[in-house]
């Protein structure tokens, strides 16, 4: 068990993926040169060489088709397009292509490959360099989406993701590269599909992911010094996502607080909302409340994209008023 | 060897006007883009590949899977949605794949099929295989950005891919000339630096020999190439498109230059008697209508397979 940051446990997750297994390998802009725009490959073409580190024109179109080329034809591609929003330029390569081929030529191949694209508000970075767009790719029907919190997350989901037979969306948060955090190297991959209790409660249940597991995290200790015990659950696969856990908790508690940084209007909390609200109508002391991003661009200057950030004391607060709320 | 040329061009002219009237009898639901025209081109390309190549293709792609030799009752049996088919039912005409054949698939959105085909020669060189890759593409291709994108990238990795434009003269329902500025495709090409030839893709010798070469040098040199192939599409851009928009004397003109009939006249030429010309017509079209009744007697799918092959890691729940 050692410390590290959540950027250098992607990069042990797939240099441990890389050596096991022959056909793995990542292409993308800037990996050589540089080891990633955050530092992720660093080391890697040094050990792999440049045809399974891969460094790339910017012609995101044609990384996302090559690699389901790549995929389909034995071997197994990382792709990272930098940005989630940079991912936008190769959409139709990854819904029309990656997502459909296994279904509409019936099996006879699958496309075994990561896109990389991480997401969210990073200082200063503004409008198309700060979104969240992870409920457009849970709309796609043959996408696996998983959105990783913590170092032991990022590397446990990434070599899960790399032994995955489905094309996999992994979403890094770009201000989540620094954090440090406990990893076992030697863990085996974690589950697809399998949240995280990061906190046990029975006042309310709070269901999140990425970065926000950590406001969350903070929030729930402003909620424990009024006594207040909220279960916080990380769902870490956003696609498919782990629903027995979240209906179990909320049958105990009867409260839902769903928080995303990502735009509340048609975000992915909507769908969890709506799934728990049909399902557990009768048990629920309150109606189920989402706390996400305004429909808005993420602006430049600090105060306006503080504007845009969720921040503990907002989460506290709603969860705060949930719990007094009477029927 | 121009024999077999002929003989699969006839399978293919065979299996495409029979999907036609398939269509306009009400045997196929969906949209079907006939090959009818333009069969030169794949049979004189396939015919130089091994079985371990890998084609791509677009969404005219019955003649590209006949040509490396898919079997054309399961193609049969696809078109009309039956249980069976190449895709079993789920991709139709548009999404026909034979991956057992090296035919990675028809594709529906212009250009993608190519950006498939540099990453699956990739993957090629990754695995240190002996594989060529063919990336079959439309005129109409020649305006989106991926294409170009796929040049480079081809060039820059020194990937073993022929591209191959079928140039029909149309983008769907418009003429590719009026909307595509510069000298073209193979000026195109030429800038990025790739080895590129203009011929007459109604002339299946001229196509044979010129992919000849050019899959020699790629297997030699591991540096990719295109052939630009001019054929003219006999019937509209799908089967539901008449195609009126188009000069009925121009029309007339270009359907002279039947690569067929021009294989069928080199043949007697070479002393093949017309007889066993005909008797070889007679054979594929008797192949093709028995893949065709085959077909219209199997059974559909079962509904419950709509939900299979989706996804491993998914949720049941959701469906």
């Amino acid at each position: 068990m050692g410390e590290m940051t959540y950027g250098e446990a992607a990069c042990l997750a797939l240099r441990q993926e890389m050596q096991r297994d022959a056909r793995v390998w990542a292409l993308g802009e800037d990996l050589g040169s540089i080891g990633g725009i955050a530092g992720q490959y660093r080391g890697l073409q040094e050990e792999f060489g440049r045809s399974r580190i891969c460094d790339t024109p910017i012609s995101e179109s044609t990384i996302m088709g090559a690699a389901v080329g790549a995929a389909i034809c034995g071997t197994r591609p990382v792709v990272e397009l930098r940005y989630a929003d940079f991912a936008l330029c190769a959409t139709d390569e990854i819904v029309n292509q990656a997502a459909k081929i296994r279904y509409m030529f019936n099996g006879q191949a699958r496309v075994p490959l990561v896109v990389r694209q991480p997401i969210g508000i990073q200082k200063g970075c503004a409008a198309q360099h700060s979104q969240s767009t992870e409920a457009w790719w849970v709309h796609v029907p043959g996408l696996v989406v998983v959105a990783p919190a913590t170092p032991a997350d990022n590397h446990g989901l990434l070599k899960a993701a790399i032994r995955c037979d489905d094309p996999v969306v992994y979403l890094e948060h770009k201000e989540l590269w620094p954090a440090r955090g406990a990893v076992d190297s030697q863990q085996a991959p974690l589950p697809l599909g399998k949240a995280q209790l990061v906190l046990k409660g029975d006042d309310l249940t709070i269901v999140t992911w990425s970065r926000m597991r950590h406001v969350c995290e903070l929030a729930c200790g402003a909620l424990a010094q009024q006594g207040l015990r909220a279960e916080l659950i990380d769902l870490r696969t956003l696609w498919p996502w782990d629903r027995e856990q979240v209906l179990e908790s909320v049958r105990r508690t009867g409260r839902l607080l769903v928080v995303h940084e990502a735009v509340r209007v048609g975000g992915f909390g909507a769908e969890i909302a709506a799934e728990v609200s049909e399902v557990l109508w009768r048990e629920l002391k309150g109606p189920v409340r989402r706390l996400a991003g305004p429909r808005s661009p993420v602006p430049y200057a600090e105060p306006l994209e503080n504007r845009m950030r969720i921040s503990p004391d907002q989460v506290a607060g709603m969860a705060l008023e949930m719990i007094k709320e009477k029927r | 060897m121009l024999l077999q040329l002929y003989r699969t061009m006839l399978l293919i002219r065979a299996f495409e006007e029979a999907a036609g009237r398939a269509f306009h009898g009400g045997l196929i639901r969906g949209p079907v883009h006939q090959y009818v025209g333009q069969e030169a081109i794949a049979v004189g390309v396939c015919a130089n590949l091994r079985a371990t190549d890998y084609v791509s293709s677009y969404h005219r792609g019955h003649g590209h899977a006949i040509a490396k030799g898919a079997d054309i009752r399961k193609m049969m049996r696809e078109l009309l949605g039956r249980a069976g088919g190449t895709c079993g039912g789920k991709g139709g005409s548009m999404h026909i794949a034979d991956f057992s054949v090296g035919m990675l698939g028809a594709n529906g959105v212009v250009a993608d099929g190519v950006t498939i085909a540099v990453g699956a020669a990739q993957a090629v060189k990754l695995l240190g295989e002996d594989r060529l890759v063919v990336a079959f593409f439309g005129d109409g291709a020649v305006n989106r950005g991926p294409l170009l994108e796929a040049f480079n990238w081809a060039v820059i990795y020194g990937l073993p891919v022929l591209f191959v434009c079928e140039d029909n003269q149309y983008a769907a329902t418009v003429r590719t000339s009026e909307f595509t500025a510069g000298e073209g495709i193979v000026a195109r090409a030429r800038s990025f630096g790739l080895p590129a030839e203009s011929i007459d893709g109604n002339d299946v010798a001229a196509v044979h020999e010129t992919s000849l070469k050019a899959l020699t040098l790629i297997r030699e040199k591991q540096s990719p190439a295109l052939i630009h192939a001019t054929a003219y599409r006999w019937y509209g851009h799908f089967a539901h498109d008449s195609g009126a928009y188009r000069d009925p004397s121009a029309h007339r003109l270009a359907l002279e230059g039947d690569p067929l009939e021009r294989c069928r006249r080199t043949l007697l030429e070479k002393d093949v008697s017309a007889q066993t010309l005909e008797r070889m017509r007679a054979d594929t079209e008797s192949l093709v209508a028995a893949a065709l009744s085959e077909a219209e007697a199997a059974p559909f799918p079962e509904a419950r397979e709509a939900f299979t092959e989706i996804q491993d890691v998914g949720a049941e729940w959701a469906r």
